[in-house]
């Protein structure tokens, strides 16, 4: 039981590293972003590089790994997707667009990591030692993924919360039209938050490569877990992210223990199925006026 | 002034290209070959495939090209990424023959390409020697495909071999009777599944656990706790790579050591070795080599040169010894033409020389000699099972992860 509730959550931090970056970035600003994944990768693939190199945990490579992650995306905002921003007359085709661009740009991340990494598998051994709770044994890489993912999702929740900056990034959350209204430069905040985004799920994909065997072409599998999440919890609100991905994290697991394997991607869907039928708005959401 | 230095420019460049055409007058063998390097089987591939077939074409023309009978030939290799996906390697394939005109094919990576690609190559009258195809289907495929070619093995074979290493144990008194049986849900894990449950209970086995998983499960944590709270002597799991890793790795964290571990499709690769290390010890996969043998050491040793990484303990050696089966029948033949090999090879009493030692198919193309199951002894993947071949070590059970 105790095993079953554990493994979820241990399960669950990992799924919210995967999806906070997806919320920002789709819910502040606009950009459904296809690449997510391939962004995953490639901070998995940093971390790697970096501990096969000189030894650096990946932990302390977050500290390298996040900021550049931020500039890349950023800049990938200012230059590939701010003009789709500018040109699309509703929020609708800028969905459609982004969607379009960042298809492509998860193909074209995938065609570099290939061209740097090699099409190989990455994997490597950190932190697997034992944790041992209640009678049975976790690694503690996972534990130190899962302790980090809630630090870090504490830390983005008060951050929104309590800043400035972190209302102006709420306020465009909620309507890009009113906020510029009330003077806030809806283009920089945009930015900054698909840029911040990257850093998470950049930051995300450095973790779970302590316990995950990537390889450049895996990307896609992330960014279909993460849609699912941030649809679920409810695009805009990081809490729903968070709760969502620890009630699938928690449902896989029982649904594997108890039921059967084979079927958690049954569970998953259908969860996320149900969600969408009785609450479209996600378990966080704002219910559309 | 300046229309005769035009002219004279013009000569030049004419007398150059001249020089350039009477020199490469010597005959190219144009040589394609599409597999994955991006999709779910590139990491394989990149192992297993890519590297084996670039270091014989390398070797082949460091050693002055093929023999054919009006003189030497080099092989030029055209390569393209099939993503993984069976309409990408149809395609492939097309373009090689008709825009790229390519004399021979390297046959697809893995079972699934393979068998899709087979169809193409067989209307476009390519021979398809198979080096990571297992499959069951021989009898059907070389009916209805006569230009097809198995070298790695069957389906059936491989998870019979596999039951046989466990009664064997049981029958010597080092086990019991319990195994725990997963597999990934693709037509590979679960065919070897039904053959191998089949073949345990048949010998008096408990099937004390079993269950199936999804392609691409990343929490592989509740399986492992399933397997270890039914206590079986034995845990086989019909996995891939991804899946290779996660599960090893479940069972190091949770304690769970039972006499006997297998995990099938990249327990051969290096890679499972350097992650591992001394904890892969014991460790039993699918496939395996005689490492003691001469032509696999040397074999390695020009892989590790040439691509720095050392090939897999199973496929690789294979996937080469397909292009020396190919190379030695356009030797043979001294011929570029196609029809001409084809019927070389389509004779079976024609024996080749390679890394896995001789090969000859029989009448439904099949090569009936190759190694069936392997487990890390001391740092090196030995085979341990094997139909036809020599060098098989000792079994050796599993003594805990530490």
């Amino acid at each position: 039981m105790f095993f079953i509730l554990i493994t979820g959550l241990l399960l669950g931090g990992t799924y919210a590293l995967i999806a906070m970056g997806l919320n920002l970035q789709y819910g502040v600003a606009r950009i459904m972003n296809l690449a997510n994944g391939e962004m995953l990768v490639a901070g998995g693939f940093a971390a790697f590089w970096v501990y096969t190199a000189g030894q650096v945990s990946p932990i302390a490579a977050l500290l390298v790994v996040a900021p550049v992650a931020f500039v890349v995306n950023w800049a990938i905002y200012r230059i590939m997707l701010r003009p789709l921003v500018k040109r699309a007359k509703s929020r609708g085709a800028l969905e459609v667009d982004s969607i379009l661009a960042t298809f492509g740009l998860s193909f074209a991340l995938v065609g570099i990591m290939t061209w740097f990494f090699g099409g190989g598998y990455f994997n490597y051994s950190y932190l697997t030692g034992r944790v041992d709770i209640f009678a049975s044994s976790y690694a503690q890489n996972r534990v130190v993924a899962f302790t980090i993912a809630s630090l870090l999702a504490a830390a983005l929740w008060i951050w929104l919360s309590y800043t400035r900056a972190g209302l102006r990034m709420r306020a465009v959350a909620v309507s890009s039209d009113s906020a510029r209204l009330v003077g806030i430069d809806v283009p920089a905040v945009s930015a900054l938050a698909f840029g911040l985004g990257g850093a998470v799920t950049a930051s995300g994909g450095a973790l779970i490569s302590m316990f995950f065997t990537l390889d450049a072409s895996v990307g896609v599998l992330f960014t279909m877990k993460a849609l699912i999440i941030v649809i679920m919890g409810g695009v805009g609100d990081i809490r729903g992210t968070i709760v969502a991905a620890m009630i699938l994290g928690i449902a896989e697991t029982f649904v594997a223990r108890v039921i059967d394997p084979g079927l958690t991607l049954a569970a998953a869907y259908v969860l996320f199925l149900g969600v969408l039928l009785f609450r479209p708005q996600g378990l966080f959401g704002r219910t559309p006026t | 002034m300046k229309r005769r230095n035009l002219m004279m420019s013009v000569a030049a460049g004419a007398m150059l290209a001249v020089s350039m055409g009477a020199a490469s007058a010597q005959d190219v063998i144009r040589m394609g070959a599409a597999a994955p390097k991006t999709g779910p089987l590139a990491g394989g591939a990149d192992v297993t495939h890519w590297p084996a077939v670039r270091l014989w074409v390398h070797q082949v023309n460091e050693a002055g090209g093929l023999q054919l009978a009006d003189g030497p030939a080099m092989i030029e290799l055209i390569e393209y990424d099939d993503q993984t996906n069976p309409q990408q390697t149809i395609q492939a394939a097309q373009r090689m023959a008709t825009q790229d005109q390519v004399d021979f094919m390297v046959a697809p990576y893995s079972t699934g390409l393979n068998l899709a690609a087979a169809p193409i190559f067989s209307q476009l009258g390519y021979p398809q020697i198979t080096g990571s195809n297992v499959t069951n289907q021989q009898p059907e495929l070389s009916a209805q495909f006569p230009g097809m070619f198995f070298v790695l093995g069957r389906t059936g074979v491989m998870a019979e071999d596999t039951a046989q290493v466990l009664v064997d144990l049981r029958d010597a008194g080092e086990i019991g009777d319990r195994v725990a049986l997963v597999n990934v849900a693709d037509a590979f894990g679960i065919e070897m599944a039904e053959i191998s449950r089949d073949v345990l209970e048949e010998n008096g086995f408990e099937i004390v656990y079993q269950t199936s998983y999804p392609l691409g499960t990343q929490d592989i944590a509740p399986i492992i706790d399933a397997a270890r709270a039914a206590e079986p002597d034995a845990f086989i799991a019909w996995s891939y790579p991804a899946d290779t890793f996660a599960l090893t790795d479940q069972a190091i964290v949770q304690n769970f050591e039972p006499s006997v571990f297998f995990t099938a499709v990249a327990t051969a690769f290096p890679s499972f070795q350097e992650r591992f290390g001394d904890q892969a010890e014991g460790v039993m996969g699918m496939g395996g080599v005689n490492p003691d043998d001469p032509a696999f050491q040397e074999f390695a040793e020009a892989h590790m040169e040439l691509t720095g990484q050392l090939p897999d303990y199973w496929a690789s050696a294979s996937t080469y010894a397909t292009l020396e089966i190919l190379g030695q029948a356009i030797e043979a033949t001294g011929s570029k033409d196609r029809e001409v090999v084809m019927a070389y090879l389509q004779d079976s009493s024609n024996e080749y020389e390679t890394v896995l030692g001789p090969i000859q198919f029989n009448e439904m193309n099949d090569n009936e000699r190759y190694w069936t199951v392997g487990q890390w002894q001391d740092g090196v993947f030995r085979g341990v099972a094997a139909r036809g071949r020599d060098g098989a070590s000792d079994v050796i059970l599993k003594d805990g992860w530490d």
